[in-house]
């Protein structure tokens, strides 16, 4: 019994199908939605959001946002979200590098919540990244926390 | 009657003017269907904040204050996002847009300070003496959320901080690709839409409905003034290809006129100068 997940962002819409599991980076930690999930709005933090339709998996990058799980459909408001095949693997890399060299410049100097929030967004994008190629993917967890709905 | 090079010259001067329009009313035209294109793909997040809003504030009071962004205070100074174009040739858009707002601070009773987005309008505000807060310009033809994020933080921060009561949003609103209407509403606080009845169920939040509302807020206000410089971007840009329209038109008929003339001045030429040569002949004979 697949629901309609939606992924929009402030520009555009990144994502809309039907699918059989969902699981997001939610503030207190990983959260799975299964079909007919009780209605819910959590906010979101930095990482890997995780779809799966049958056998397949695709994953999408967001940079924090909100869930919203309703009786029709499944939203995810992100401030950022990038699909696997949009990540730019030398850019993220890049864009790591620089958070990091920042933030052993201490506080004094940079903006530490800016590279701090840098530094997250990249990493997200990177597992996302290498979570398509296959190599070093990190296991989802997905059934064992998934919260199973009424 | 003008000399007929001036004349031939004038034309080769109209005729490249309307080169120029000509060519700036189609870049225009393809500049405002692609900001157009960008509103359009940001309205389902749109719709989706708005309704995740009306939910949250729809929810019965928890005894504690509501959150700052909601909050009513008494006005005794406010902020004013004015949106104009960074260029000209585009009809009366910007001067619509200055005299909406120069009419908007006179009324209001308490002192307005300007964030001023765009050049014409930042000129316009420090021609008249306004305060001005903060100015953005050169955001492009396209911008991102990301560029616009600092005109809603100014706004939030001085909010939050209670230098200012009340921030209100100034942009031209695309009706159609010949009308534009300034429009100036209130940003903060932040008025929540009514509640849609079809999406009255009891929801979990986590952590609580607060913390939830409480980072909504903010991305509710950058995003309505993401769509206020979209919105803007596509009224300049179909004023632009209007005007820019109007302009190569105008050119056409004058080149049509000034044709005219120089052929009426050539003809005369060449009556004037069989005349001679016929009086020459006569005198010559006689």
């Amino acid at each position: 019994m697949p629901f309609r997940l939606e992924v929009v962002t402030a520009e555009r819409s990144v994502f809309s199908e039907d699918v059989d599991l969902v699981t997001v980076p939610g503030i207190d930690g990983e959260l799975g939605i299964l079909p007919h999930h009780a209605p819910l709005l959590t906010a979101l933090t930095y990482g890997e959001m995780v779809i799966r339709r049958g056998h397949e998996e695709t994953s999408i990058a967001i940079g924090g946002g909100f869930l919203e799980v309703r009786p029709d459909k499944v939203v995810v408001l992100a401030d950022m979200a990038e699909r696997a095949e949009e990540i730019d693997v030398s850019r993220a890399e890049a864009a790591r590098k620089r958070a990091e060299e920042q933030l052993t410049l201490g506080p004094a100097l940079v903006d530490t919540l800016r590279a701090e929030a840098a530094l997250r967004r990249a990493e997200a994008r990177l597992r996302v990244a290498r979570h398509r190629r296959g190599t070093g993917a990190p296991s989802t967890e997905a059934g064992m926390q998934a919260r199973a709905g009424d | 009657m003008p000399n007929i090079r001036q004349i031939r010259r004038r034309i080769r001067s109209v005729q490249s003017t309307a080169k120029i329009t000509n060519a700036m009313s189609m870049v225009a035209a393809s500049r405002m269907r692609r900001a157009q294109q960008r509103g359009l793909q940001g309205r389902p997040y749109a719709q989706q904040i708005r309704g995740v809003m009306s939910h949250l504030t729809a929810l019965p009071q928890t005894g504690e204050a509501p959150h700052p962004l909601l909050q009513q205070r008494p006005v005794q100074r406010i902020a004013y996002i004015h949106i104009t174009a960074d260029r000209g040739l585009c009809g009366a858009l910007n001067s619509n847009m200055n005299r909406a707002a120069h009419q908007f601070i006179a009324e209001q009773s308490a002192p307005v300070e300007v964030v001023a987005v765009g050049r014409r309008g930042r000129d316009f505000m420090a021609r008249t003496r306004r305060e001005l807060r903060a100015v953005f310009m050169d955001l492009g033809y396209l911008p991102s959320l990301l560029d616009t994020l600092a005109i809603s933080r100014v706004v939030m921060e001085d909010y939050e901080n209670g230098r200012v009561d009340q921030v209100y949003l100034g942009y031209s609103d695309f009706i159609n690709t010949v009308l534009q209407r300034p429009v100036i509403q209130r940003l903060i606080p932040v008025e929540p839409a009514p509640l849609e009845p079809l999406y009255n169920v009891e929801y979990i939040y986590e952590p609580s409905p607060e913390t939830v509302l409480g980072a909504l807020l903010p991305r509710y206000v950058e995003m309505l003034v993401y769509h206020a410089v979209l919105e803007h971007i596509a009224s300049e840009q179909s004023a632009r290809m209007v005007s820019m329209r109007n302009a190569t038109e105008n050119a056409k008929s004058m080149i049509e006129d000034l044709t005219l003339t120089y052929n009426k001045a050539r003809q005369e030429m060449i009556t004037k100068e069989l005349l001679d040569i016929v009086g020459g002949v006569a005198a010559l004979e006689g």
